[in-house]
């Protein structure tokens, strides 16, 4: 693990190409599970830059708010799914276009 | 020199296997490239001196996040007729106006990251740092993410427990 001297900017650069195109992927799906998946590598793509940050300055507080963001990832998702299966129960279709009225 | 070889050999498997899950028809397949995609920026974060949050990414993303996706899509039971109204969807009329958005997006994000520089640490940060750490200056932090985590478990109960009485209920009015 030693002697290694990746320059700080590439990794950023993968970084924001993950996070294009998980933005990417959010606008173009219609369906609420690839919807879920792309704000998955959306976070994911953020913490690839804290953790890359914290390396860089070789401190811990990278890889805690990355810590921190696994949590968020997993609340989110967990809640997401459950909205997920109401929704094609309710609807029959995952289509979010169709979901679009809010009703109690 | 192997570490950078190494980088950029994950760095392009994660950003092939990004685009690739983004455009599937098919969650299952999509879901398959999500994990290998995961993997990869596992690999990254191994070779930036993180192994703990290596291994986190691993147990946690493509353990546990990614099983919770494989759970929900075999329970929808999507098939053939999914299959193909995604491909109906997909089109590039429907695609060109947000992939220029995104791509105007990353032009402005290379702009400013092309202007820091300096290569990342030659020591790893090892779990014991981040474990002083978070339970050091960042407990505030670890409070509330476990009140988060909670909250999540709360409402995903109620989410899905809804779910199956609805599901009960409705077998009980056909009898």
């Amino acid at each position: 693990m030693d002697g290694l001297n990746i320059p700080l900017n590439h990794i950023l650069l993968v970084s924001s190409l993950l996070f294009s195109i998980g933005m990417l992927g959010l606008m173009i799906r219609r369906n609420i599970i690839f919807i879920l998946m792309s704000l998955e590598v959306m976070l994911n793509a953020a913490a690839l830059a804290f953790v890359a940050a914290g390396a860089h300055w070789g401190q811990p507080d990278g890889q805690v708010v990355f810590m921190l963001i696994l949590t968020v990832a997993a609340a989110e998702v967990a809640v997401g799914l459950g909205l997920v299966l109401q929704v094609q129960k309710r609807f029959k279709t995952l289509d979010m276009d169709r979901a679009n009225r809010m009703q109690g | 020199m192997l570490e950078i070889v190494l980088f950029y050999i994950a760095a392009t498997v994660a950003l092939v296997a990004t685009v690739m899950a983004m455009t599937r028809a098919n969650a299952i397949h999509a879901l398959i490239y999500l994990i290998v995609s995961l993997l990869a920026v596992a690999v990254i974060f191994f070779l930036i001196g993180a192994p703990f949050a290596a291994a986190l990414e691993i147990v946690i993303y493509a353990g546990a996040i990614m099983v919770l996706f494989v759970f929900v899509i075999m329970m929808l039971n999507l098939g053939e007729k999914g299959d193909k109204q995604e491909r109906q969807w997909l089109q590039p009329s429907i695609w060109a106006g947000p992939a220029i958005l995104s791509i105007v997006l990353l032009i402005e994000l290379v702009m400013v990251i092309s202007q820091t520089s300096g290569p990342v640490s030659v020591t790893a940060v090892s779990a014991k740092e981040v474990g002083l750490s978070l339970f050091g200056p960042y407990v505030l932090a670890v409070e509330i993410a476990s009140m988060l985590l909670l909250a999540g478990l709360v409402g995903s109960f109620h989410l899905g427990r809804r779910y199956l009485d609805r599901d009960n209920l409705e077998k009980k009015g056909g009898q």
